[in-house]
This record gives structure tokens, sequence and C-alpha cells, in this order.
């Protein structure tokens, strides 16, 4: 299958990049590491007329702790953040997601900052980015915004940036003491998307649950938060009903579409077992576990 | 429609040719240089047949632009036996019958090479997992670790020898 034709772009620059971008605005597509986008223009279910590869912009690749966050350029390889001391020592919801990444191959040119942009409900970045918290970097011409990742998935593949603006960053509050995340995912097979998958990052103050933020992946239109399972941990004493609950709850307020994965039910039950695993786990990582 | 100028070195050896943008980067190594060693199996970035080494990186060639690859290096299946001598994943792929139709083969060559260079002594898990990105229908897998594992050793053992 060969894409449609376009012209591509390969800028030196972000600055050259967002020139670029203005000038074509509403046509042009930017090109990260492109394991979506190109298998969208191969079955030319995309057909972009212009293309901006951004894969020469390397000072858009580092992970490094900044003040009170984790700052992660927008093309930063998955397989970076696999390798990464520091996304192993302190963000294991974040390594937990990165080692199921499609597959190691994909991982060597699919980026975080594509991943997140592209704004697939199957994707398994937003699920994480929403159990975190974290803040969007987007640079345009009007100069540099954030949006919470709470306002920036507003539909199916569609995210607050304007068509002149390119993601540069991602930001991960650091963690307080006494947190721990996790991240589950249910798949058929290596590289396919989840049937259903539960990114939980919590904190605890003594045996209670102070902070809960728990994002599923593959359940719904839109990436979405379970708000409700939120609030069955949040100020609980944590045991085996509490989160059996809060599963119970991101069961029935998550949406899945049947498939060829399995049905509405189904999915539901995986999502109640995936939420629940991933609070276990968070859990015993907030207590010093691994 | 735009056209380019790519210049890359391709097992080697220095190559320029004029490509469309849309040129996807199998398509330009067995088409337009003749290398047929790497196949194309799903054409949906999944099986991994079409895997190359682009700057010592094991990548799927169906999901990257030819153009991407200006001023790469890129190793295809056609530069792992040097001088008609077998690699030695090549050699164990033979001795330990990790192939049955042989359509997977290449990619699984050019994904292990990469991952031995990384993980030299690898376990069976590690090897699992470093393949998981190639698909083989044929095999069940088990052949193919054990070529692989034969592959660490002998290469452990060359490089001892010397």
């Amino acid at each position: 299958m060969i894409p449609g034709a376009f012209d591509y772009h390969s800028p030196r620059s972000l600055d050259e990049a967002l020139s670029l971008l203005q000038q074509h605005a509403g046509d042009a597509k930017i090109l990260a590491g492109g394991q979506s986008l190109i298998p969208a223009m191969r079955f030319r279910l995309a057909m972009p007329s212009i293309l901006i590869d951004i894969n020469r912009l390397d000072d858009l690749r580092y992970i490094e702790e900044r003040g009170d966050h984790l700052a992660i350029g927008a093309m930063t390889l998955e397989h970076s953040l696999e390798d990464a001391a520091v996304v192993r020592s302190s963000y294991p919801l974040l390594h937990d997601t990165a080692v199921v990444i499609a597959d190691p191959l994909v991982r060597n040119m699919a980026t975080v900052g594509g991943n997140i942009a592209h704004a697939d409900p199957a994707n398994d970045h937003p699920g994480t980015m929403l159990a975190y918290d974290a803040t969007v970097v987007a640079k345009g011409p009007k100069g540099e915004r954030t949006i919470p990742i709470d306002d920036f998935f507003t539909g199916l593949f569609e995210n607050a940036m304007g068509e002149d603006e390119i993601l540069t960053e991602i930001r991960i509050p650091k963690p307080a003491a006494n947190s721990g995340g996790a991240y589950t995912k249910f798949e058929r097979k290596v590289g396919d998307y989840a049937i259903s998958a539960a990114a939980v990052q919590l904190r605890l103050d003594g045996g209670t649950v102070a902070a809960a933020r728990i994002g599923l992946t593959n359940v719904s239109a839109v990436p979405m938060r379970a708000k409700g399972a939120e609030a069955e941990l949040v100020g609980k004493s944590i045991s085996d009903a509490v989160i059996e609950a809060a599963g119970t709850a991101a069961a029935a307020e998550c949406d899945p579409s049947p498939d060829l994965r399995g049905g509405v039910d189904y999915k539901r039950d995986i999502t109640r077992v995936m939420v629940k695993r991933s609070i276990q786990q968070a859990v015993a990582r907030a207590k010093g576990g691994k | 429609m735009s056209e380019h100028e790519v210049t890359l070195t391709i097992n080697g050896e220095s190559v320029t040719r004029s490509v469309e943008a849309r040129t996807l980067l199998v398509h330009f190594i067995r088409e337009d240089l003749s290398l047929t060693g790497t196949h194309i199996g799903c054409d949906t970035t999944s099986c991994g047949a079409c895997t190359v080494l682009v700057c010592g990186k094991p990548v799927k060639s169906c999901t990257m632009f030819a153009v991407q690859a200006d001023g790469a290096e890129v190793e295809t299946i056609e530069s792992v036996a040097v001088g008609g001598a077998l690699h030695p994943l090549q050699e164990g792929f033979w001795e330990k019958h990790g192939l049955q139709c042989g359509y997977c083969t290449p990619g699984m060559i050019m994904t292990a090479k990469n991952f031995l260079a990384n993980n030299p002594n690898p376990t069976e898990d590690e090897i699992r997992r470093g393949i998981s990105g190639n698909l083989c229908r044929c095999t069940g897998y088990n052949k193919i670790v054990e070529a692989i594992q034969y592959a660490a050793e002998k290469i452990q053992a060359d490089a001892g020898g010397e």
C-alpha cells in the first residue's frame, strides 16, 4: 500500500517548523515518529497534502527533572523512556507504560509527543498522563502556552492545540512522598492495542488514600479519567473492599465499543480487573515496594 | 508532490537517488536498490518482516519514508554474511532449524543482531521480549529462540578466542 502524494519538508529548527506550519495551516500534518500516521496514510485514512517532518529537531529529545516536574521533550523516543534511569527510579507508572507500548521496533521510532498529540484513546500515554495530572506545552506563532491534560483531549483524534501549534514538551509533576503508580494492560498479543488498560497514580497518608487519579485506555471514544473510581478511593482506608468498589465503579463509567477484541460486558469486566491490579500495585509501591 | 535527492549509506556503500516523498523505505530498498532480502509482510506495521537497521537501530522499513533516511546508515540482511561466511545468527538459524518458510527470517535476524549487540548474554525471556515485534507463523518461536541462543554463545566464544 502506497500513501497518497504529498510535499515533504524537513525543518532544522522549531522556528522553521512553526513558520512552515503557519504557512500551510489546515493542509499540513506534523510527522513525528510516524508509527500511527504512516500506517493511516498507507490505508489512505489520512491524506495530508503537506508533511512537516520534525524528526531532525533533536533539541526536542530530553528526559530530565526540572524544579517540581519531569520534563519530557516531545520527540523523545518511547525506547528512551524504557532506558532512562530517572523514569525507572521515580516514575514507575511511566516505566510500566513505556515497556508495553506497541513493540520494541515501533518504540525505536515512536515518540512521546506523537503518542499524546494523536489523541487516540487506544494509545497508552493518554491514560497515563491523565493519571499523572501532566501538563502539555504547545508552541505556536503567539508563543508558548501550557495546557492541563484534563483539557487536552477534546475528541477522537482531536486535541486542544491550534492548527498552527506544535506540542513541544510534556511535564509530569514530581510524585510527593508516599506516592505510587502502576499501569496494567491487557492485550491479545504484543503490538496490539489494549483490550483495556488502567493507569493509577495515588498518594497514601498512613493507610488512607490522600489522592488518586485513574486513566483508562481504549474503553471510551476520548481518553478518560475514571472519576467514579477515584472517588471510591480518596479518603478511604485501603482495603480489598475499597479496591473492589473502585474497580466496579470504573467498569460502570467506562464506555467501550464492541470489536474483535471483545464485547462491551467483557471489556467492562476487564477494566474492573485492570483498575484493581493497578491500584494494588500502586499501593505496594507507595509503601516502598517495587 | 515533492521529489527529493537522498544520499544514504546502504550496507557500507553510499548511494544517491531521487525519490518521491511518499516512497517508503522498504520500497526504496527493494525496488530502487534491488535488495530484495528485506521482505514486505503485513504492510500494517505489525509483522517486522521489513526490519532493517537505521543508524544501528532496528525499525520497520514499511513505516518510514525513504527521504527520512537521508544521511543515515542503513543495514539490511544482505550485509550480514561477510565474505561468504555466515554470521553466527545465520549459522544458528541453520543449525537450530530457526526457519521453515523463511519469510520472517531477514527481519528476525536484523532485530536479533541489534539485540545481541546490546545484550550479548541474554536470558530466554529477554530474547522472547527482544523479538516480540517480529512475527513468525511457522516455528512457534522455540527454534528461533534457540538459534539466537546459539549465536550468542558463538559470538562470545569467538570473542573469547581472540
